[in-house]
């Protein structure tokens, strides 16, 4: 068994970005065990999807037209089957809140060992060396693993593949087993709407967990106010309830762009770096000079918040 | 109904640490309550409040030190606990979602609950995947990334949402028993009161051992092998600003108005 068998992920009618970046993590893994590299493309208009999903590298896409959104059941049972059909060594996932709602199930239903959010592969023909971060990103690891498997991939590690495929597409034929399906998925919501629009902001000024107490916030506020910017946030200020769920940034919450974003107090985790990676320029202010953030950032100030934030308000007020 | 919390204490690591082989330093750790089972375990106390569940039992994969991040959760108001641990698990250097599994299953499979709240990953290895596991190996319905859940859970159904990317959240009614993997912000999670801190010694812990659950060693030999541990290179090209507070805050502001976003 040499094949990969990699599931594309979409929503609301749209192919998601990573699943033309698992169809280029997928092919580096399929040349490397010497496979076929087979796209399964479930659930919504598979056919559309699969034209699209026809890209260079790919040899074989499998549609399973089933219902229109994601259904963890439903996955589970069409790719266990589609596993029997392909016998592959790998089967690829991305590392989406939905690839996480069905891989390890598939893993277990195969009896298969699951390795998560992966951000580099290689394979000698026999051994997986998979790497993957630990403690919030303060380390890296690598880790073998002999003979099949399931892997879920990061989005945004790989690039996206290009170009026009000529794979051979073709309507597979699940058997869903309805009586199996114990959840029903009824609607969608979009969250976080409300006063602000913080990816329309030019400068933001954005605080983490940094900030200890919600009191600490006044703090970033008079900043905010004192340089004419927007307050953001990474995920804890919002958790905590001390900021709307508007002012988050990051994977669930908002991806902003602006042209200044001042980050403080903020580790830079992987969630929170995919909301605003995409910032023209990066400032980080954190005593960790480790800190994840400092990889992305353009300009670093390492030191206590508490005493950089009142000197730069003091500087634009005085 | 009987609520079922899975509980792990992480491993915290300074922003200044070594790596000695495949570990961070020991004098560099410290432990904590997985910050998402802190959530899990706050849901299953407040649906205990709200009269629909009759027990809280956490349990937990750790040797003896981990029993008193068990007491935080004891503390919060989870009944008792169950902590399991085996000579042949001392040593391994990373448990993989397969042996948790095995290891979990086996205690679910004993107390029977009628639902299980798991965290949606561990702080330390982020593996995000042994709730779902679980479930698919009892034959329990799942969910994974749970944000919101209805405390009625009427008709045997959680209605859930789980956080989808970019602010989009999926209404989802879930059939019971099932593992829900919970996400922080879904409630807050409450501080121990002292009270609560005295009752929580007297609480039970039950202490098992791999033969005492039926689950034989060879199971749980992890698959996955850590080979390599260390700091990813920086791909940082900073400009570090140094100095005082007052010269680095200066610099910044330089920069906002050469860049033309700040008065
Ligand atoms: C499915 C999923 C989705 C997620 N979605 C998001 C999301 O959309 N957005 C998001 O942000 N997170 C998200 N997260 C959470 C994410 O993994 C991190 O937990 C979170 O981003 C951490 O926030 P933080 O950087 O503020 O806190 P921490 O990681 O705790 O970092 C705090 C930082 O502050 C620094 N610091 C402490 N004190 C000071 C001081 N006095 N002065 C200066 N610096 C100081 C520390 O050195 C540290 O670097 C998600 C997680 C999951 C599992």
């Amino acid at each position: 068994m040499t094949d990969v068998l990699a599931v594309a992920d979409h929503r609301r009618g749209e192919l998601r970005d990573v699943s033309y970046e698992l169809i280029t993590a997928g092919r580096q893994l399929a040349d490397e065990t010497g496979g076929d590299l087979h796209l399964a493309v479930i659930s919504g208009t598979v056919d559309d999807f699969a034209d699209k999903l026809n890209r260079d590298g790919v040899d074989a896409i499998h549609t399973v037209d089933h219902g229109e959104e994601f259904n963890h059941d439903v996955y589970t049972q069409a790719i266990t089957q589609l596993y029997d059909e392909v016998a592959p060594q790998y089967v690829l996932t991305p590392n989406s809140v939905n690839g996480l709602d069905y891989a390890p199930a598939v893993a277990n239903e195969l009896d298969l060992p699951v390795v998560t959010d992966t951000i580099d592969l290689d394979n000698d023909g026999e051994t997986l060396v998979a790497t993957r971060e630990m403690y919030g990103g303060k380390v890296e690891t690598t880790n073998r693993l002999e003979g099949d498997a399931v892997v879920t991939i990061r989005g945004a590690e790989w690039p996206a593949a290009e170009g026009t495929g000529d794979a051979a597409i073709e309507a597979f034929d699940a058997e869903i087993d309805e009586d199996a399906i114990g959840s029903t998925v009824n609607g969608f919501e979009e969250v976080g709407g409300g006063d602000v629009d913080i990816s329309e902001a030019e400068l933001l000024v954005s605080i983490g967990r940094g900030i200890e107490e919600e009191e600490n916030l006044d703090l970033i506020r008079d900043l905010a106010d004192a340089l004419g910017a927007t307050l953001s946030s990474s995920r804890p200020i919002v958790d905590n309830g001390w900021l709307p769920k508007n002012r988050q940034v990051g994977q669930s919450g908002k991806v902003v762009t602006p042209d200044v974003y001042i980050a403080i107090g903020i580790s830079g985790a992987v969630q929170h770096v995919a909301g605003m990676k995409g910032s023209d320029t990066i400032v980080a202010i954190n005593t960790d000079p480790n800190a994840p953030i400092m990889d992305i950032a353009d300009y670093a100030i390492v030191d206590d918040l508490f005493d950089v934030v009142p000197e730069l308000i003091e500087e634009f007020e005085g | 109904m009987k609520i079922l919390v899975t509980v792990k204490e992480v491993a915290t690591v300074e922003d200044e640490f070594e790596i000695e082989g495949t570990e961070i330093a020991e004098q560099y750790l410290g432990a904590d309550l997985n910050e998402w089972d802190d959530y899990a375990i706050e849901e299953a106390v407040q649906l205990q409040e709200d009269g629909i569940a009759d027990e809280v039992v956490t349990v937990t994969i750790g040797p003896e030190e981990c029993e008193q991040t068990i007491r935080q959760a004891l503390a919060k108001g989870a009944d008792r606990a169950v902590r399991v641990w085996d000579d042949s698990l001392e040593g391994v250097d990373l448990l993989d979602v397969n042996a948790k599994t095995e290891i979990l299953s086996a205690v679910i499979e004993e107390e029977d609950p009628d639902l299980v709240l798991s965290g949606v990953q561990a702080g330390d290895d982020s593996f995000a995947a042994t709730g779902v596991s679980v479930a698919e190996n009892l034959g329990f319905q799942w969910g994974a990334v749970v944000n919101h859940l209805e405390h009625d859970l009427d008709d045997g159904i959680a209605s859930v949402r789980r956080e989808l990317e970019g602010g989009v959240e999926e209404l989802t009614d879930i059939e019971l028993p099932a593992v829900l993997t919970i996400q922080t912000g879904i409630n807050e999670p409450r501080y121990a009161s002292l009270r609560g801190i005295r009752q929580a010694q007297k609480k039970p812990m039950d202490v098992k051992a791999l033969a005492d659950i039926g689950v034989d060693e060879s199971t749980i030999e992890t698959e996955l092998e850590l080979t390599d541990m260390y700091e990813p290179e920086s791909e940082s090209d900073a400009t570090f600003w140094e100095g005082s507070p007052e010269e680095t805050a200066s610099e910044l502001g330089d920069l906002l108005r050469d860049k033309g976003v700040a008065q």
